[in-house]
């Protein structure tokens, strides 16, 4: 296969990321163009040295920046009413005094490998369910793997409305595995 | 009970192993965590399910297989 064909291949893969990054197709289709395009243009700089997709998926995650940068300077400040992160807590069930109404599930090892498609699905569909901002700030963490200075620099908010952001996100992340995974296996592959 | 200063309640501490996934825990909030996980019977649960859940997204953030598969059906149709 010619290197190319190689890039071209991989165009799903990328979209994927850019589209659950970005929740716009025009955004995401542009910022992978812009990813296959200069991946095309200078063949010599992947030396071989990682993985394709790897190496495309760093140049991918500068274009979901730009394209972060370009199209939402600042975040509006009424996405980010930073003092009710209880809500999500108490989807989880607590007691009055604090106690949890129920013991967690089990989950089973923690070390477990979840390595397999259906997985991906669910991990995938679960993002993508995510209140926007809560979503692209989780995804500038988890898959851009910014640090929170970076996070608040490029978007213009505080450390704190982040902190309260991302809480609530991995709070309804954990419900929707919950329920949608751990708890149940077997029907996800009803 | 008797109460001391670094004394949660499981819904604080469930608070604040989330928040450590983005975070670091000041001290008093790591001995508090601490000190609690070691007389609770519940907590330590939710801290494993946090842990399956930082598994999970690196396996997902590193998922190299069927591109196509792992694409959510709304995806498909607005293409």
């Amino acid at each position: 296969m010619s290197f190319e064909t190689e890039v071209a291949a991989l165009h799903s893969y990328l979209l994927r990321f850019a589209r659950l990054q970005l929740r716009n197709d025009a955004w995401a289709e542009d910022a992978v163009s812009e990813t296959m395009l200069a991946a095309i243009a200078k063949p010599q700089a992947f030396a071989g040295q990682s993985q394709l997709k790897t190496w495309l998926v760093g140049i991918l995650k500068h274009k979901v920046i730009d394209a972060l940068r370009s199209n939402l300077r600042e975040v509006n400040a009424s996405d980010l009413q930073g003092d009710r992160e209880s809500d999500e807590l108490d989807a989880i069930g607590f007691k009055a005094d604090g106690h949890f109404s129920e013991r967690p599930a089990d989950w089973g090892n923690p070390d477990q490998d979840l390595n397999q498609k259906q997985f991906m699905v669910v991990m995938d569909a679960c993002v993508s369910k995510l209140p926007p901002v809560q979503g692209r700030l989780f995804l500038m963490r988890e898959w851009l793997e910014l640090d929170a200075d970076e996070v608040c620099k490029e978007l213009g908010i505080t450390a704190t409305n982040l902190y309260v952001q991302l809480h609530r996100a991995r709070l309804r992340l954990r419900e929707c595995l919950e329920l949608n995974w751990f708890a149940q296996p077997a029907s996800i592959t009803k | 009970m008797t109460s001391y200063p670094f004394r949660r309640t499981c819904k604080e501490v469930a608070s604040l192993v989330v928040a450590r996934e983005d975070r670091s825990l000041n001290v008093t909030e790591k001995l508090a965590l601490r000190t609690h996980m070691f007389i609770c019977k519940a907590c330590p649960g939710f801290e494993l399910q946090v842990l399956t859940m930082r598994n999970a997204m690196r396996q997902w953030r590193n998922y190299t297989g069927d591109s196509d598969a792992a694409t959510p059906p709304a995806d498909k149709s607005a293409k």
